[in-house]
C-alpha cells in the first residue's frame, strides 16, 4: 500500500512527532554539552568561560563520585536481585488455579500505581519511623529496640521502598511470560519423568530468560534515574546519594552547573550502554 | 488443556496468594485506613487496625490546610492535558508508521524510544534555564509540554503496536471503495482502533499522573500537582499521620482505580512490545 | 466497460525488479486469471491495476483513458481481497453501503442497491450481523457484495477462496463463474491454483518470476503450453517431464506426457516400470510408476477399475499424438 502519494502523506504526518523528540533531545543535550566544558555557576559570577575537560576531571575525583557509583550499583542490584526473585516466584504462585485470582493480582499490581513521593512518604513515616512506625512498634513487642530506618539503614530502606514498588512491574511481565508457556511442554516432561524442581530449572527459567533479560534492562533504566524516593525520605544523607542525585544537587543546590553537566554527560554516556541493549532486543520483536 | 486440580491444591494455592497479595497491598490497606482515624489513634501503641472510631474529620483537614483541589486540579490539567496532546501528535506518526513502513521505519521508532532513555538529570539544567527564559516555570503549559514529550515515544509506541494488528487489507479495501485518507482514517481506522487509543490514553495518564522528576523540579507553589503536595509534607511537622495519609489517599484513589483497568496495557506499554 | 491494457508496465521494490516491463490486454467483459507460484509477481501485478501499488514504469489505460496516476479510489474498480477486508466495526448492511456512501449517493438508491445485491448473495438473512458472527463462506459473499454495488468497470479478485475449506471452495468457483455469466463484466482473479484459473478462467495469464510465461484460453494452454514451465504448471496431476535419452528419440531435450495419456497395460508397452502407490479414487486410479529409466517416477492416470497393486510391473505407452517436445531453451518444439 505503498503509492507515492499515501509515501508523502505518511512523512507528513510524522513530521510533528519527529521534529518535538529530535528537539527534546538534541536542545539541552548539546546545552548540557556545553555547560560541561565551561566554569558556569549562576548564582557566583555566572558562566566564566572554557576550562576544557576541568568538569568531568574534578566530578569523577570529587570524594562524592565512587561512593554514589557504588551506591547506585547497591540500589539497582539489590532492586533488582529482589524484584526478579520475588517476581518469578509470585509470577508462578499467580499462575496456579486458585480462587480470587483476579483480585490476587490487582493487590499485587497496586504499588505500581502508587506515585513514588506517596509510597516513599508512607514507608518513611508510618512504617520506618523510629517511635511510631509500624516497624518500631513490631521492634518493640518482641522487646528489641526499634530500628531508625533512614539512617542506620538508609540503603536497604530504600532499596525496600523501591522494590516495593518495582515488584509488580516485574511480576506482572513474568506472569505475561510464564502464561505463554505451552502447558504441553511442562506435561511432556512430566511423563518424561521430570520432577517438579527440574521441570523449574530446565523448561520454566528458560522460557522466562528472555522475559528476565527485558525485565532487567528496563527496571535498569529506570532505577538509575529514582529521584523521588531519596528525594522526600533521606535527601540524599546517610549514604544514598546515587548518581542521579548527585547531579542534581551539583546543579540545582550547588548551582555548579558546568559541575553538573560533566556528571550529566556521564549518567547520559551510562543509561545509553543499557540502552543499546534493551534497543537490541526491541529491534529484534520489531521484524517478527 | 488445563488439568484438574484437586481442591485441596487449590485451596493451599489460594491461601498463599492471600497472604502475598495482603502483604504487598498492606502498606496502601494502612494508609487508607489511618487516614480514617484521629491522630492520636493513628500513633497510638500497639496501632489499631480496625477498631477506631472512624472519622473523616482528615479529609476535611487537608483540604482547608493546603487547599488540594487546587493541586488536584494540577495533575488533572498536566495529565489530562499531556496525554492528550500526545496522542493527537502521536495518532497520524504511528499511522505513518504501520501503515506506510519504510526502510527508516524501524529505525525512527527504535530512535523515539531511544530518547525515553535519556536520564532526566541529564538535561535538568537545560530544561531548567529554557523554562526560566521561556517562563514557563512553574507553568501548567510547561509541565504539560515536558510531561508530554518524555511520555510522548510510549504513546507512539503503543499507538503503532496496536495499529499493527489492524490488516492493511481493510484499509485498502476503504481505498478501493473510495474513501479519501481523510474518510479512512476516520470512518475506518479509528473506529477499528478505539479500544488500543482508550488504552494508551490510560495507561499513559497514570505515567503522567505519577511523574515525579520534573513535576517536582520545575515546579514551585502554582502548577504544583499531587506529586508536589505529598512531597510537602516531607518536612517534619509533628503528629500528622492521620493526614498524611488522607492526603496520600486522595492523591493514589483516582489512579489505583485506572490502574485496575490498564493492567495489560501495562505490559504492552512499558515493554515495548517485546514481552507478548 | 472495463478494457484494462497494460503498456510496459514494470514494478521495482528498492533495487529488485519484481516485475520487469510487460503489455498485457484485458478485454471488456473477459475473465482473466492471473495464475503462478507464489512470489510471481501476480498480487503485485493485481495491486498494480487496483493502484494500491505505484507502477515504476509504464502506463495502465482503463476504457481507453491513462489510469497510470489516478488514485484507487477514482479508478472505478472494486476489489475483493483474500482476508475479505470486512469492516468489523460494521454491520453486513453498512459494509455493502459503504462504497455507495463514500461515493456520496443519495439514501433511497444506496438502500435498493444493498437489497438487491443482498438478494442475488442470499445475505438478506444475516444483514445486520457483524462479519465477525458469520462463516468463513458468508463474509465471502459480504465481500463480493460489497464489490458489486459499485457496478465498477472491472472486479479485482486476490485470491479470495483461499481461506476457505475444500467443499465451500468449489461452490463459490461456480457462484462466481455464475455472477460472471450474469453481469458481464470485466473479472480479473489472482489464484495459485490452477484448478480455479481450468474452470474459472477465459484467459489465463501464466506468471514468473514477474514474467508472463504465456497467455492464452484454458484449453490452449493446456494442449499447447509455450515451455517446460507452463507445460509442467497447467494441468493435474503434472504433466511427466522427461529427459536424456527418451527424448532425443523425438529430436528433443525434453518430453512431456500428460498422465492422462499414458495407456497402462500388464505386458507390452513401449516404458516399463514397478507400480509405488496406486490412488484410487473411483473414478480414476493414479499409479506412481518407478524404476522406468526415464525419471524418478512416472505418474499415470488410469480408469477406475484398472488394478495393479503396491511392486507389480506395468507397462506404460504414452500416445504418440500427445507427446510435448521442448527445446534446449525449454521452448516447444512445434
Amino acid at each position: 500500500m505503498a503509492t507515492q502519494h499515501s509515501r508523502s502523506a505518511a512523512r507528513l504526518m510524522m513530521a510533528p512527532a519527529v521534529i518535538l523528540l529530535l528537539g527534546w533531545m538534541l536542545v539541552p543535550l548539546m546545552m548540557t554539552l556545553w555547560f560541561s566544558f565551561r566554569k558556569y555557576l549562576p548564582l557566583r559570577g555566572g558562566d566564566q568561560g572554557f576550562v576544557g575537560f576541568d568538569n568531568f576531571v574534578r566530578f569523577i575525583t570529587s570524594s562524592a563520585f565512587w561512593p554514589s557509583v557504588q551506591t547506585t550499583l547497591v540500589i539497582v542490584g539489590g532492586v533488582l536481585l529482589i524484584t526478579i526473585v520475588l517476581g518469578v516466584l509470585l509470577a508462578i504462585l499467580l499462575d496456579q488455579p486458585m480462587w480470587g485470582q483476579g483480585v490476587v493480582r490487582i493487590l499485587v499490581i497496586a504499588p505500581f500505581f502508587v506515585m513514588p513521593t506517596v509510597s516513599a512518604l508512607v514507608w518513611k513515616n508510618m512504617f520506618m519511623d523510629p517511635v511510631n512506625g509500624l516497624f518500631a512498634h513490631l521492634w518493640k513487642a518482641f522487646g528489641a529496640e526499634p530500628i531508625v530506618w533512614l539512617s542506620d539503614a538508609s540503603l536497604f530502606s530504600i532499596i525496600l521502598i523501591v522494590s516495593w514498588q518495582w515488584l509488580p512491574f516485574a511480576t506482572l511481565i513474568l506472569l505475561t511470560a510464564i502464561q505463554s508457556l505451552d502447558s504441553e511442554q511442562l506435561e511432556a516432561a512430566e511423563m518424561d519423568g521430570a520432577p517438579v524442581f527440574s521441570r523449574f530449572v530446565y523448561i520454566v527459567l528458560p522460557h522466562l530468560s528472555r522475559a528476565i533479560t527485558i525485565v532487567i534492562l528496563i527496571q535498569t533504566i529506570f532505577l538509575l534515574s529514582v529521584f523521588a524516593e531519596i528525594f522526600v525520605t533521606t535527601g540524599g544523607a546517610f549514604g544514598t546519594r546515587t548518581l542521579t542525585y548527585l547531579i542534581y544537587q551539583r546543579v540545582l543546590e550547588s548551582q555548579n552547573v558546568g559541575l553538573g553537566s560533566a556528571g550529566g554527560v556521564y549518567a547520559i554516556i551510562l543509561a545509553n550502554i543499557v540502552a543499546a541493549f534493551l534497543m537490541r532486543i526491541v529491534g529484534k520483536n520489531l521484524d517478527a | 488443556m488445563a488439568r484438574a486440580v484437586t481442591n485441596r491444591r487449590k485451596s493451599v494455592n489460594t491461601i498463599l496468594a492471600w497472604i502475598v497479595g495482603l502483604v504487598i497491598f498492606f502498606p496502601i490497606l494502612w494508609t487508607i485506613l489511618t487516614s480514617f482515624k484521629t491522630e492520636a489513634q493513628a500513633i497510638s501503641s500497639p496501632p489499631v487496625f480496625l477498631f477506631f472510631d472512624w472519622t473523616l474529620e482528615n479529609y476535611g483537614v487537608v483540604q482547608e490546610r493546603s487547599d488540594y483541589m487546587r493541586f488536584l486540579w494540577n495533575s488533572v490539567i498536566i495529565a489530562g492535558g499531556s496525554t492528550l496532546i500526545g496522542v493527537i501528535i502521536a495518532v497520524p506518526a504511528a499511522w505513518s508508521m504501520a501503515f506506510v513502513p519504510s526502510r527508516r521505519t524501524k529505525d525512527i521508532l527504535l530512535w523515539m524510544l531511544s530518547t525515553k532513555m535519556l536520564p532526566a538529570v541529564g538535561v535538568l539544567y537545560p530544561i531548567y534555564l529554557m523554562f526560566i527564559r521561556l517562563g514557563l516555570l512553574d507553568t501548567r503549559t510547561g509541565l504539560v509540554i515536558v510531561v508530554m514529550l518524555i511520555n510522548l515515544p510510549i504513546i507512539v509506541w503503543m499507538l503503532y503496536t496496536y495499529f499493527r494488528e489492524i490488516p492493511v487489507d481493510i484499509l485498502e479495501a476503504a481505498r478501493m471503495d473510495g474513501a479519501s485518507l481523510k474518510e479512512e482514517i476516520l470512518h475506518v481506522l479509528t473506529p477499528m482502533a478505539v479500544p488500543g487509543i482508550a488504552s494508551t490514553l490510560l495507561l499513559n495518564f497514570i505515567l503522567a499522573w505519577n511523574e515525579a522528576f520534573w513535576t517536582l523540579n520545575l515546579t514551585a507553589a502554582k502548577a504544583a500537582p499531587l506529586t508536589a503536595f505529598i512531597a510537602s509534607y516531607s518536612s517534619p511537622e509533628g503528629l500528622f499521620f492521620a493526614k498524611l495519609s488522607a492526603a496520600s489517599t486522595m492523591a493514589i484513589a483516582p489512579i489505583l482505580i485506572l490502574g485496575w483497568f490498564s493492567q495489560k496495557q501495562l505490559v504492552r506499554g512499558l515493554t515495548f512490545g517485546a514481552v507478548k | 466497460m472495463g478494457r484494462i491494457v497494460l503498456d510496459k508496465v514494470s514494478k521495482r521494490f528498492g533495487d529488485v525488479e519484481v516485475i520487469p516491463p510487460l503489455d498485457l490486454t484485458i478485454e471488456d467483459g473477459e475473465f482473466a486469471v492471473f495464475v503462478g507460484p507464489s512470489g510471481c509477481g501476480k498480487s503485485t501485478l493485481l495491486r498494480l491495476i487496483a493502484g494500491l501499488e505505484d507502477v515504476s514504469g509504464g502506463n495502465i489505460a482503463i476504457d481507453g483513458s491513462d489510469a497510470t496516476m489516478v488514485p484507487p479510489a477514482k479508478r472505478g474498480l472494486a476489489m475483493v481481497f483474500q482476508s475479505y477486508a470486512l469492516y468489523p466495526h460494521m454491520s453486513v448492511r453498512k459494509n455493502i453501503a459503504f462504497p455507495l456512501k463514500m461515493a456520496k449517493m443519495d439514501q433511497a438508491e444506496i438502500d435498493r442497491r444493498v437489497a438487491n445485491a443482498a438478494s442475488v448473495l442470499n445475505l438478506a438473512d444475516y444483514i445486520d450481523r457483524r462479519p465477525g458472527q458469520l462463516s468463513g463462506g458468508q463474509r465471502q459473499r459480504v465481500a463480493i457484495g460489497r464489490a458489486i454495488v459499485r457496478e465498477p468497470a472491472a472486479f479485482l479478485f486476490d485470491e479470495p477462496l483461499s481461506n476457505l475449506d475444500a467443499a465451500l471452495r468449489v461452490g463459490m468457483r461456480l457462484e462466481i463463474s455464475e455472477l460472471h455469466e450474469r453481469l458481464k463484466t470485466t473479472m480479473v482473479y489472482v489464484t495459485h491454483d490452477q484448478v480455479e484459473a481450468m474452470t474459472m478462467a477465459d484467459k489465463i495469464v501464466v506468471l514468473r518470476a514477474g514474467n508472463i510465461e504465456q497467455v492464452g484460453s484454458p484449453l490452449e494452454l493446456y494442449h499447447t503450453p509455450r515451455n517446460v514451465f507452463v507445460a509442467g504448471f497447467i494441468g493435474s496431476p503434472k504433466m511427466n517431464l522427461i529427459d536424456g535419452a527418451e527424448a532425443a528419440k523425438h529430436d528433443a531435450h525434453i518430453i512431456g506426457v500428460r498422465p492422462e495419456h499414458i495407456d497402462v497395460t500388464p505386458s507390452g508397452g513401449i516404458w516399463s516400470g514397478k507400480v509405488g502407490v496406486a490412488e484410487h479414487l473411483g473414478s480414476d486410479t493414479f499409479f506412481h510408476v518407478h524404476d522406468t529409466g526415464l525419471a524418478e517416477t512416472i505418474t499415470v492416470r488410469a480408469p477406475g477399475e484398472v488394478s495393479f497393486r503396491h511392486g507389480d510391473a506395468i507397462h506404460l505407452t504414452p500416445r504418440a499424438d500427445a507427446i510435448h517436445r521442448f527445446d534446449a531453451q525449454g521452448l516447444r518444439i512445434a
